[in-house]
């Protein structure tokens, strides 16, 4: 709770930069504040207390992805430096939306009540709206913003009527007292709608297919930064979000009940199948890396939602999956704003050489890419072995194949950047070295490998 | 002191290659390649005097995965070949000049490192581990420093990667069934366990598909000649002497104790596939225009044979497998650098534009002509013991495999003294070939001298590599 309130308090901070001034310090103290703000939810972890007549819960499940989603809103704030160098008039604006946005977010894995639930929607998305429109002159961006717009409030309608129904079937919006009437046995037919309406809604905001098509669309458009936003931050929220609330509505038993159990499994089964290939087979024929990573993105959502046959035990997994591609991103999308400022689109051409002009961030890219592509000692491989390992437990080993045939589909486009990197021809010399890209591209692929190394400081985090 | 000190010197010294800069990487990468190979040595007199040179650390909790590395007499035998072969590959790129010299050694260390973990780990995830971290090095050494047209090179590169990942992918997926069965990846734990035959068919298939990529057995050979050709002669070296020999150990150490009643079951089969290879290769090699993909192709049939000593379950079979393996490593590694040495004079590896270099270098002719001669397993060579126990150990099972499997001889014999022929004998070459240089010499010197050297006296291996192996076929035979 401490934590929230601090991270609001933050981005009003944020803004009363602008009036006093003082732009050029807005980073730096942003991201201090950010470190305090993670030092404050390190304190809270491990505590177990609910606010507000149970508006707020503070579990370890909330303080432990709350502070992935700090830690990745402190990268994506120290991009912001060098990617905003010629708005600087709106600077202030942009962080605080960001910092907003975590808010948000930490709102959305803390509920315990669906009035903040979707709250924390709501804030996360405006946000992002905002975010994806942010380039206002560019005719892309603003395409990227109202399609997003549309779609999202689409999706938000979508959730927010699905929590009608539930607080029809049940009289309440409060988490706890849905899980333990829904353990009785008459179950007004409404609720398991409002339930498929509420996870309809969250596929939407996670782009699993087939509610997939407003992302390559967004995040090519959308100024690079607020990609690496949306595909990192955005949807890590989004997965984490729907997990908690499907493990804490307890679904699973109330379908029990009703014999729905293995419905819901079905479809997790398909969606997660359509997603990774899906996902993966359009990536391949991609020229824009934007373009390609939001595929990508896609197919790792299909991953993530493995993790959702086996909710009873997969927190960690899905936590260790989660903090794993969200930091390859944020490597990958550090070195793609270095190589694409200034460039008018993000095309695998603008890589050509880059391992010979700059072989530090062309190591870099190679390393998070070989992350995502789940090759070992980056900690994207054990996340993928945590994860089969978890799904074969749970009986479901022709999943698992599919899975594995797609890792293997997804070489062939990470590799096509590789490749591009390191065996064509430099096109041009680029020219200065930011320091706060080239610190965020080191940390995060650092983390990414110390991670890789040491499993257990995030897998046991949860279990 | 134990096997983990090996590991730490080729990481060492893969890191210490890059920060020492382009002009001195390639030294400081062999006296790292060699400090390796002096440890080795000395654990090697160790594990003799009988001290405990393994290692076991747990590594992770959950699920349990430990740091264990194991060292019997195979896996030392093993790891002897890549310690002394490392070094070998190292010094003979010294007359070339690359680009990027220091990334381009510290691969190199890098991939002794990935392969020797691979031989030594007794913890069936740190091994896969091991196994995908040697393909890496591998891929961008033929990727950047390779040869030919760059957008051939690079599909090949490409396929030879997407493919040993697939198979491997699926070893994965077999290593975590059996975690779930075993309730640990230990390989003592996986020996102990008992799988229904439907079980163990398809675990061994998915062992399967991992290892015959890697060899390659037919029909999984597409990639080889290709990525041989490529790739620069180190990479080729690195590939061919000691990448393969992955896969082939890793058929004893694995495949064959963990799912020995399919073993024994379609043993017949795999027999066939690997002896298919030796005559598909041998065929092949007969019509190769260029000499590296010639080698390649000779490969391809000696190693089908190995292949085909393994599947016989037989104590001969594997004793000779691994005999024949660490010498076509040695004599593999040797013939590329022959080619390598003829490319850097007349700058052509088309062996319709090579003759007339024996009149110009009488040294260099008789080191190659012993190497041809030990390829095609002459007595006295190491070979014949490899190759002549394999053969044995096919005709206890049926003495089809052996006529079969001996055409390797002959063809081999065929082509192999043809290309010497095309290459080294015939009309003066109105360019001028100098003689070998002392470099070039000193590496082929040793590996002629181990080649014959063991050759005569092959005990001091097969004593080591024997009561594992017979350890191995226990497990093997036990139900």
């Amino acid at each position: 709770m401490n934590t929230l309130i601090a991270i609001t308090g933050l981005g009003i901070f944020c803004l009363l930069f602008e009036i006093l001034n003082f732009r050029k310090g807005i980073v730096p103290f942003t991201i201090l504040g950010l470190l305090g703000v993670l030092a404050l939810n390190y304190y809270e972890f491990g505590s177990t207390a609910s606010y507000y007549n149970n508006m707020i819960v503070v579990s370890k499940f909330s303080t432990a992805f709350s502070s992935l989603f700090i830690i990745l809103t402190i990268f994506l704030v120290a991009l912001s430096h060098n990617f905003y160098e010629n708005h600087q008039t709106k600077i202030s604006d942009y962080i605080a939306i960001k910092v907003f946005l975590l808010a948000g977010a930490v709102a959305m894995v803390s509920f315990g009540n669906l009035a903040m639930f979707f709250l924390g929607i709501e804030i996360l998305s405006i946000a992002l709206y905002i975010l994806a429109a942010s380039d206002r002159l560019n005719i892309k961006s603003n395409e990227a913003g109202m399609k997003y717009f549309l779609m999202g409030s689409f999706a938000s309608g979508i959730i927010l009527f699905g929590i009608c129904l539930i607080y029809g079937a049940m009289g309440t919006f409060d988490v706890t007292e849905i899980y333990e009437s829904s353990l009785s046995a008459e179950l007004p037919i409404w609720f398991p709608i409002g339930m498929v309406l509420m996870t309809i809604g969250m596929f939407f905001k996670i782009a699993a297919v087939p509610f997939h098509f407003w992302a390559p669309d967004v995040y090519e458009g959308s100024p690079a930064l607020t990609t690496a936003l949306m595909s990192t931050l955005a949807k890590v929220v989004a997965v984490a979000t729907l997990y908690k609330l499907v493990a804490g509505l307890n679904l699973i038993p109330s379908l029990e009940n009703q014999d729905l159990l293995g419905t819901f499994e079905h479809i997790i089964v398909i969606i997660s199948i359509a997603s990774m290939t899906v996902g993966n087979i359009m990536a391949l024929r991609q020229v824009n890396v934007k373009r390609m990573l939001a595929f990508s993105g896609i197919s790792h959502a299909g991953f993530m939602l493995m993790t959702f046959l086996t909710i009873a035990t997969s927190a960690g997994v899905l936590l260790y999956y989660a903090a794993a591609y969200a930091l390859a991103g944020i490597a990958a999308f550090s070195v793609i704003l270095y190589v694409c400022k200034n460039q008018d689109n993000e095309d695998i051409t603008n890589f050509h050489g880059l391992g010979k002009t700059n072989p530090l961030l062309a190591a870099i890219l190679t390393g998070s890419l070989l992350s995502m592509a789940g090759i070992p000692i980056f900690s994207g491989f054990f996340a993928k072995l945590f994860l089969f390992s978890q799904t074969i437990q749970s009986g479901y080993i022709a999943l698992v194949i599919v899975a594995v045939i797609n890792s293997i589909i997804s070489v062939g486009y990470y590799f096509k950047l590789i490749l591009a990197m390191y065996s064509k021809e430099p096109n041009e010399e680029r020219t200065g070295k930011p320091f706060l890209i080239y610190a965020v591209a080191v940390v995060s692929i650092t983390l990414n490998i110390v991670l890789g190394l040491f499993p257990s400081l995030v897998l046991d985090l949860l279990n | 002191m134990n096997v983990s000190t090996i590991l730490i010197i080729l990481l060492i010294g893969a890191f210490a290659t890059y920060f020492s800069g382009d002009k001195l990487a390639s030294k400081v990468a062999l006296l790292f390649s060699l400090a390796a190979l002096g440890c080795s040595i000395v654990l090697l007199n160790n594990f003799c005097a009988g001290e405990n040179i393994s290692v076991i650390n747990s590594w992770i909790t959950q699920p349990k995965i430990s740091f264990a590395l194991n060292a019997d007499g195979l896996a030392l035998a093993m790891l002897l070949l890549t310690a002394a072969l490392t070094p070998i590959i190292i010094f003979s790129s010294f007359g070339n000049e690359y680009k990027n010299a220091k990334a381009f050694y510290a691969l190199i260390l890098f991939m002794a490192f990935a392969m020797t973990g691979t031989f030594l780990a007794a913890d069936g995830l740190l091994y896969y581990i091991f196994w995908e971290l040697a393909l890496i090095p591998i891929y961008f050494i033929a990727l950047i420093w390779g040869n030919g047209d760059a957008d051939e090179r690079r599909k090949a590169v490409v396929k030879f990667f997407i493919y040993t990942l697939a198979g491997s992918l699926f070893m994965l997926v077999a290593f975590i069934y059996l975690y779930q069965k075993a309730g640990s990846f230990l390989i003592e734990d996986l020996y102990k366990l008992n799988l229904s035959a439907d079980e163990q068919l398809w675990i061994f298939l998915a062992f399967f598909l991992a290892y015959a990529i890697k060899i390659p057995i037919i029909p999984f050979h597409t990639w080889q000649a290709n990525v041989y050709q490529k790739a620069p002669t180190v990479g080729t070296m690195l590939l061919s002497g000691i990448m393969l020999k992955m896969g082939l150990y890793s058929v004893i150490r694995w495949q064959l104790p963990i799912a020995p009643l399919a073993a024994r079951e379609y043993m017949d089969i795999f027999i066939v596939l690997g002896i298919a290879g030796v005559i598909y290769g041998s065929i092949v090699a007969l019509r190769q225009k260029d000499l590296k993909k010639l080698l390649a192709y000779s490969s391809l049939a000696h190693v089908g044979l190995i292949a085909a000593g393994t599947y016989t379950l037989t104590v001969d079979g594997l004793r000779g497998a691994v005999l024949q393996m660490i010498a076509h490593g040695f004599v593999v590694v040797g013939l590329f650098y022959a080619a390598e040495i003829i490319y850097r004079r007349f700058e052509t590896r088309e062996i319709a534009s090579l003759g007339g270099i024996r009149t110009q270098s009488p040294k260099f002719t008789s080191m190659f002509l012993i190497l041809v001669l030990a390829s095609v397993a002459l007595p006295t060579t190491f070979n014949f013991v490899g190759e002549f126990t394999v053969l044995y150990s096919l005709s206890q099972i049926n003495i089809w495999f052996a006529v079969f499997g001996g055409t390797t001889i002959i063809l081999g014999a065929y082509y192999m003294l043809k290309m010497f022929q095309n290459v080294m004998l015939g009309e003066t070459n109105s360019k001028v070939f100098a003689d070998v240089t002392l470099n070039e010499g000193v590496s082929m010197v040793a590996i002629i001298a181990v080649l014959i050297f063991f050759g005569f006296y092959p005990k001091p291996i097969t004593d080591l590599i024997t009561p594992s192996l017979e350890t191995i076929l226990n497990v093997i035979n036990k139900n």
